[in-house]
C-alpha cells in the first residue's frame, strides 16, 4: 500500500463510472437472450395471410380456416340471423364494439365488412378454447330466445352470431375479428386490411 | 489408514464437519412425529425426478412433430422405458402430495413463526419453482391436455393490461403455442428451473438449520446460553456450532442416525403407496396422467373439458370462481401469495395448534377442507352449481388468513409446557 492521500470524491466517481458502463454492458448482454424469445423468422413467415375461398359456402353454414395455426371461422348468415341481431342487445357486455376486439371497419352492429359474412377468431377470449357453433335452435338452451351463437365447453362462455359477447359468462370480450379484406367477390384475405399489404 | 485418508480430505474440504454438523451432531427434537417425514420425502422423490429426468431426455425429442412419438417410444420401444417414464410422472404427482402435507405439518405446527420466516419463504419459492417445473413438463409430451393446459395458462399473462398480449408471444415464441414453446419449456423443464429448485432446496435446508427445526408442540430446543442447569441439558454430543452459542434442552436427539432412521420407515411405507401406482394404476384414473394426453396435440380442436392436473386444480377453482379474467388471475396469485405471507399474517406467539384456541383449530381444518374441496371443484366438469361452491370457496379460502389476522393477535391459548412433554 501507498501512502498517498485517499481521493475518496475521485473513488466515488471511478465506482460509479465502472457500475453504470457495467450495467450497460449486462442490459446489451441480455438483449440477445431476450430477443431470442420472439418469434422467428420461421415462425413470422408461416403466420402470413391466407386466403379463403367462400363460393361454396352455403347460407348458415361455417367454414373454418387456418390462420396463425387459430382456426378463423367464415360464418355465411342468413336473413333472418342478421335481423336478429339486434334483439338481445340488453344481454351483451360490449354491444357496440367499444373494445378493440376488431379492425376499425368492423365496429358496427354486425361485426363485418359485408353483413353477410361474418370472420372471426375461433378462439373464446377467456382462455383460449375454440366454442361450439349451436344452431337451429340449439343455444336457446343457453340463452333464452336466442336460437343460434357460439358456446365454449370449457368455461360455458356465450357469444352471439355477431361474436358479441353476453353478459354473466367469464370471457370478457368479444371474438377478435383479424383484419382482412375481400380480394374479389368469393375470396377473402385474412391477415391484411385493405391497402396495408 | 482410512483415518489418515479422512484427515488427508478433512485438511482440504470440511467433510467431516459438514456431516456432523448437519447430521451426526445435529439437535433435533425427540417428538417429531409422522408429520415430520414429508421433507425427507420430497428430497427422495426429488432425486427421483432428476435422475428418471436425465434418463428421458436421453429419448425424448423436443419438437412439435416428434414429442409425441418419442414419448410412445419410450413407453414401447425402449427397454424399461415405461418405467422410467411412469416413475417421472408418478413422481410428479408424488412430489405434490409430499409437498401439500409438508406445507400443512408447517401450518398446525407453526413453523412458519418466527424466527422461521425465511424458511417458510424458501419453501414457498420451491413450491412456486415446483409449480413451473411440473406445468413445463406436462407440456413436453404434447398431448392434447399438454396443448389446451399450456394455452389457457399462458394466456393467463394476456390478461395483463397493456404488455399482456405482446408477453404472451414473446412467451410462446409464435402466435400461438408451438414447437418454439415446446422447445423453450423443454429447456427450461430440464435445465434452468431444477437448478433454480436445487439451489432453494440447499438454502431451504442452510436456514432450516440456522433457526433450528420446530416440533408438535412448538416448544424452542434451543435455550439462551446459560439459561440451563447441567441436568436439563442434553446429554448427546452435539456441534459446537449450536452448543457455543445455545444450551440445548434434553429433549434432542442426533438427526443422523436416530430421525434418519425414522425416515426411512416412512420411506418404506410411501414405496409401496408409490410402487402400487408405478405398476398397476400409472394413470391413477386419470388423474396423474389425463386421458385426452394419448391424443397428439391438435391446435383446431379443444377437448371437451379442459383441467390442469389435479395440482393445480384448487386455483385453477380459485381461477373460474372470478367472473373477470384479470380479476380471476389476480385472485389466483394472491391465493398463493397469502400462503407466502402466512408468517407475518399470523400474530400469535404460540406455534403449535396442540396449545392455541379452538377457533384456530377450526380454522385449520376448514381451511384444509375448503383447499380439497376446490381441487374438486376445479378438476371436474363445469356445472352451475360448481361456479356458486367456487366462489363461496374462495371467499373462504381468504377468509382462513383474515381470521387468522384477526384473532390471533390477543388469542386465548393454552399454557405452553416448559420443556417438550414427555
Amino acid at each position: 500500500m501507498s501512502n498517498a492521500p485517499v481521493d475518496n470524491g475521485r473513488r466515488r466517481f471511478l465506482t460509479i463510472a465502472t457500475s453504470v458502463v457495467g450495467g450497460v454492458g449486462v442490459v446489451g448482454a441480455a438483449v440477445p437472450f431476450i430477443a431470442s424469445w420472439n418469434p422467428s423468422a420461421k415462425a413470422k413467415a408461416a403466420g402470413a395471410d391466407v386466403e379463403a375461398d367462400i363460393s361454396k359456402l352455403e347460407p348458415g353454414q361455417m367454414l373454418r380456416v387456418e390462420w396463425r395455426s387459430k382456426p378463423v371461422w367464415i360464418v355465411r348468415r342468413t336473413p333472418e340471423t342478421l335481423e336478429s341481431l339486434a334483439a338481445h342487445e340488453d344481454q351483451l357486455r360490449d354491444p357496440d364494439s367499444e373494445q378493440p376486439q376488431q379492425p376499425e371497419f368492423a365496429k358496427n352492429r354486425y361485426r363485418s365488412l359485408k353483413e353477410e359474412y361474418l370472420v372471426a377468431l375461433g378462439i373464446c377470449t377467456h382462455l383460449g378454447c375454440s366454442p361450439q357453433h349451436l344452431k337451429n335452435g340449439a343455444f336457446a338452451e343457453q340463452v333464452e330466445g336466442v336460437p343460434e351463437g357460439f358456446f365454449c365447453p370449457c368455461h360455458g362462455s356465450k357469444f352471439d352470431m355477431a361474436g358479441r359477447v353476453f353478459q354473466g359468462v367469464p370471457a370478457p370480450l368479444n371474438l377478435v375479428v383479424p383484419p382482412y379484406y375481400y380480394i374479389d367477390d368469393n375470396t377473402i384475405l385474412i391477415g391484411s386490411e385493405e391497402g396495408a399489404a | 489408514m482410512s483415518n489418515k485418508l479422512l484427515d488427508w480430505i478433512e485438511y482440504r474440504i470440511p467433510m467431516m464437519r459438514v456431516a456432523k454438523m448437519h447430521a451426526m451432531e445435529y439437535p433435533a427434537p425427540k417428538n417429531m412425529n409422522f408429520w415430520y417425514v414429508f421433507g425427507f420425502l420430497a428430497t427422495i422423490v426429488l432425486i427421483n425426478q432428476i435422475v428418471t429426468g436425465i434418463w428421458l431426455t436421453m429419448s425424448f425429442e423436443p419438437s412439435a412433430e416428434r414429442a409425441f412419438a418419442s414419448v410412445e417410444y419410450i413407453m414401447r420401444e425402449v427397454e424399461y422405458g415405461y418405467i422410467l417414464r411412469y416413475m417421472h410422472s408418478t413422481g410428479a404427482s408424488a412430489f405434490f402430495i409430499v409437498v401439500y402435507l409438508h406445507m400443512f405439518r408447517g401450518m398446525i405446527y407453526g413453523s412458519y413463526q418466527k424466527p422461521r420466516e425465511l424458511l417458510w419463504v424458501f419453501g414457498m419459492f420451491i413450491y412456486l419453482a415446483l409449480m413451473a417445473e411440473a406445468f413445463m413438463g406436462y407440456v413436453l409430451p404434447w398431448g392434447q391436455m399438454s396443448y389446451w393446459g399450456a394455452q389457457v395458462i399462458v394466456s393467463l399473462f394476456g390478461a395483463i393490461p397493456v404488455v399482456g398480449e405482446d408477453l404472451v408471444i414473446w412467451i410462446q415464441g409464435d402466435y400461438v403455442i408451438s414447437g418454439a414453446t415446446l422447445n423453450r419449456f423443454f429447456a427450461l423443464h430440464v435445465i434452468a428451473l431444477p437448478l433454480v429448485i436445487v439451489i432453494l432446496v440447499f438454502l431451504h435446508i442452510v436456514a432450516l438449520h440456522e433457526v433450528g427445526s420446530n416440533n408438535p408442540d412448538g416448544v424452542e430446543v434451543k435455550r439462551k446460553k446459560g439459561s440451563l442447569k447441567e441436568e436439563e441439558k442434553t446429554k448427546w454430543k452435539m456441534h459446537e456450532y449450536y452448543t457455543n452459542k445455545y444450551d440445548i434442552v434434553d429433549d434432542v436427539v442426533p438427526f443422523f442416525p436416530h430421525i434418519v432412521l425414522k425416515d426411512l420407515v416412512a420411506f418404506t411405507i410411501f414405496l409401496l403407496g408409490f410402487a402400487y401406482v408405478l405398476f398397476f394404476n400409472p394413470e391413477m384414473g386419470g388423474y396423474f396422467l389425463e386421458h385426452p394426453n394419448f391424443e397428439h396435440a391438435n391446435p383446431l380442436k379443444t377437448p371437451e373439458h379442459i383441467f390442469p392436473v389435479w395440482y393445480f386444480t384448487p386455483f385453477y377453482a380459485i381461477l373460474k370462481a372470478v367472473p373477470d379474467k384479470l380479476g380471476g388471475v389476480i385472485a389466483m396469485f394472491a391465493a398463493i401469495i397469502m400462503l407466502v405471507l402466512l408468517p407475518w399474517i399470523d400474530r400469535g406467539k404460540v406455534k403449535s395448534w396442540r396449545y392455541r384456541s379452538g377457533i384456530h383449530r377450526y380454522n385449520l381444518l376448514v381451511f384444509a377442507a375448503v383447499f380439497v374441496f376446490l381441487g374438486y371443484l376445479g378438476g371436474t366438469p363445469q356445472e352451475p352449481w360448481k361456479i356458486t361452491a367456487s366462489q363461496i370457496c374462495t371467499f373462504l379460502y381468504f377468509g382462513f388468513f383474515a381470521l387468522l389476522w384477526l384473532y390471533s393477535k390477543n388469542e386465548k391459548t393454552k399454557p405452553l409446557p416448559e420443556r417438550i412433554s414427555k
